[in-house]
């Protein structure tokens, strides 16, 4: 009996902690409706699609291919970058390049991002830093899983 | 006679509807409570043609999703009970609301018309019998749907209702003493006479003990956490487990209806129902001396505005404390109900007793 009691007096206390939080953040969010903004105070809520919470720098986004100043992308078909990925989605195939100081490039570069865990270790790999994950997109949601295959083209265009 | 019929007639939907849509309203209260809280903003995206109005159009959506999904019955269950066992659990609940008074009576030409649906003298009974049969539509729909973890559910509920019912009974006995009458406007008019000369003789004065018992186990009534064993989502999910559709729609809106009815009786019973203090037929009588009359029509919307206001801040309050608290055991429940809340209601009827021999 005595243990329900104090349960009891504890209840009074989450009551009295849960209408403090209710009262304050009425009167916040009250203040807010009629114009006033003093303290960020009322809700933590963000509203997504209207408000967007800001990117951190280091955050990994969607991947991009670096160019050369003349255009052409910076990758030289090590596949390193392949060979580290453990989702193994990431697809090159090599051609010759006509510049003998640089020998290889790609003739095809496929990033399938519904296999891509955003693990950044592609980035980390490569020696020529033609790939980067700071492209701050982060909406990549599709209806159709095509459109999650990226190619080189796509990759190029994306740093543009 | 017609005019008779017809004026009950009014009074039943105008009650109904009073209900229905103070239950659609506090179902956006528990989420919008919940949100403020918890310091988050709560459902607003329901919109009609762009409008949001703080998402007062959720419940409309809710409903509207409710009637359409589909009325699944499962197989080798009890067709029948199955179906009417969430129509028991709304009927009783509603049917509760006949007793309450909204107000005092009103005259129209030389007709008096009691702003109350039906004005019995067992009216206080008739609520906690009705409260009491709501029961079966929890266990009736717990064994009809042919699942073990329903029939639990079921008998949970059953188990808790019948304990707390016995403390609801009890600690309502310290007021039967005190009040003359067991009609729920005789109890409200006797609420507006002064102690002391200038204390409202309002329930929670004269039996506070038995206002916190009948408090908690209100709470316990309405089947909402903490009290909330029948259902259980952690454990058995519950009562209405194989319910869909508007079925299930209807036990939830019992929840509601009984948490509405709850704040209802509270009101009536402890706080003054649609009393005003100090305000009598003809206007405020202040006991400090000064007067302000009143037009009749005006005293009758301020009584009925009070009524409602008194029962939406003991909506809130239970809205407040389903969201404050976890779950009780179930010993734990047990442990409260029959050793804290029964051994408190006779003492609070023995010291009311005794109290009234020696005053
Ligand atoms: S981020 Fe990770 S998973 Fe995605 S392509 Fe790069 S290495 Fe593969
Ligand atoms: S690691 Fe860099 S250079 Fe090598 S294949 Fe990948 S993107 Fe190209």
């Amino acid at each position: 009996m005595i243990k329900s009691l104090v349960f009891l007096l504890e209840f009074l206390k989450g009551l009295w902690i849960t209408a403090k939080h209710f009262w304050i953040n009425i009167f916040f969010n009250f203040l807010k409706l009629i114009g006033f903004n003093i303290r960020d105070r009322g809700s933590v809520t963000i509203q997504y699609p209207e408000e967007k919470k800001e990117i951190a720098r280091r955050h990994r986004s969607l991947h991009r291919i670096l160019t050369r100043e003349d255009g052409s992308p910076r990758c030289v078909a090590c596949m390193l970058c392949m060979t580290v990925c453990p989702s193994e989605c990431i697809y090159i195939e090599a051609e010759e390049d006509p510049n003998p100081e640089i020998q290889k490039r790609p003739s095809k570069f496929i990033i399938d991002l519904s296999r891509c865990c955003f693990c950044g270790f592609c980035v980390e790999a490569c020696p020529e830093d033609a790939l980067r994950m700071d492209t701050n997109i982060v909406e990549l949601g599709e209806y159709n899983r095509e459109k999650l295959i990226y190619d080189l083209n796509r990759l190029v265009r994306i740093s543009k | 006679m017609f005019l008779d019929i017809l004026i009950i007639a009014i009074k039943i939907i105008l009650g109904i509807s009073w209900l229905l849509t103070l239950t659609l309203i506090l179902t956006w209260v528990e989420r919008k409570e919940s949100a403020v809280v918890q310091d988050r903003i709560g459902a607003n995206r329901a919109s009609i043609l762009g409008l949001r109005v703080f998402g007062l159009f959720q419940p409309i959506a809710d409903a509207i999703k409710m009637m359409f999904k589909e009325d699944f019955v499962p197989p080798f269950s009890n067709r029948f009970l199955h179906t009417i066992a969430p129509f028991l659990s709304f009927f009783f609940a509603v049917i509760t609301l006949a007793a309450i008074p909204f107000g005092d009576e009103i005259t129209i030409g030389s007709k008096v018309i009691a702003l109350q649906i039906v004005r019995m003298n067992v009216g206080l009974v008739f609520i906690l019998a009705m409260f009491s049969l709501g029961i079966y539509g929890i266990i009736i729909g717990g064994w009809a749907s042919n699942n073990k973890y329903t029939l639990l559910g079921g008998m949970r509920g059953t188990a808790q209702i019948i304990s707390y019912e016995i403390a609801l009974g009890l600690s309502l006995i310290g007021l039967i003493m005190i009040y003359p009458s067991l009609e729920l406007n005789e109890i409200v008019k006797y609420q507006g006479s002064l102690l002391f000369g200038f204390i409202p003789k309002w329930g929670v004065i004269l039996q506070p003990l038995g206002f916190f018992i009948f408090l908690i186990a209100g709470m316990a009534e309405t089947k909402r956490v903490p009290f909330d064993l029948p259902e259980g989502e952690s454990e058995i999910i519950g009562f209405y487990t194989e319910y869909s559709g508007m079925k299930f729609g209807l036990f939830m809106m019992t929840d509601f209806v009984e948490v509405i009815l709850i704040s209802a009786l509270v009101t009536t019973l402890f706080f003054g129902g649609w009393q005003v203090p100090y305000l009598y037929p003809d206007g405020f009588h202040f006991p400090w001396g000064g007067n302000i009359l009143l037009n009749k029509w005006i005293v009758t919307v301020l009584q009925v505005l009070s009524f409602n206001l008194k029962v939406a801040f003991f909506c809130w309050l239970l809205v407040l404390a389903r969201w404050t608290f976890p779950r009780y055991r179930y010993d734990q429940l047990m442990n409260l109900g029959w050793k804290l809340l029964i051994p408190m209601s006779f003492v609070n009827i023995i010291g009311t007793g005794l109290i009234l021999i020696l005053v």
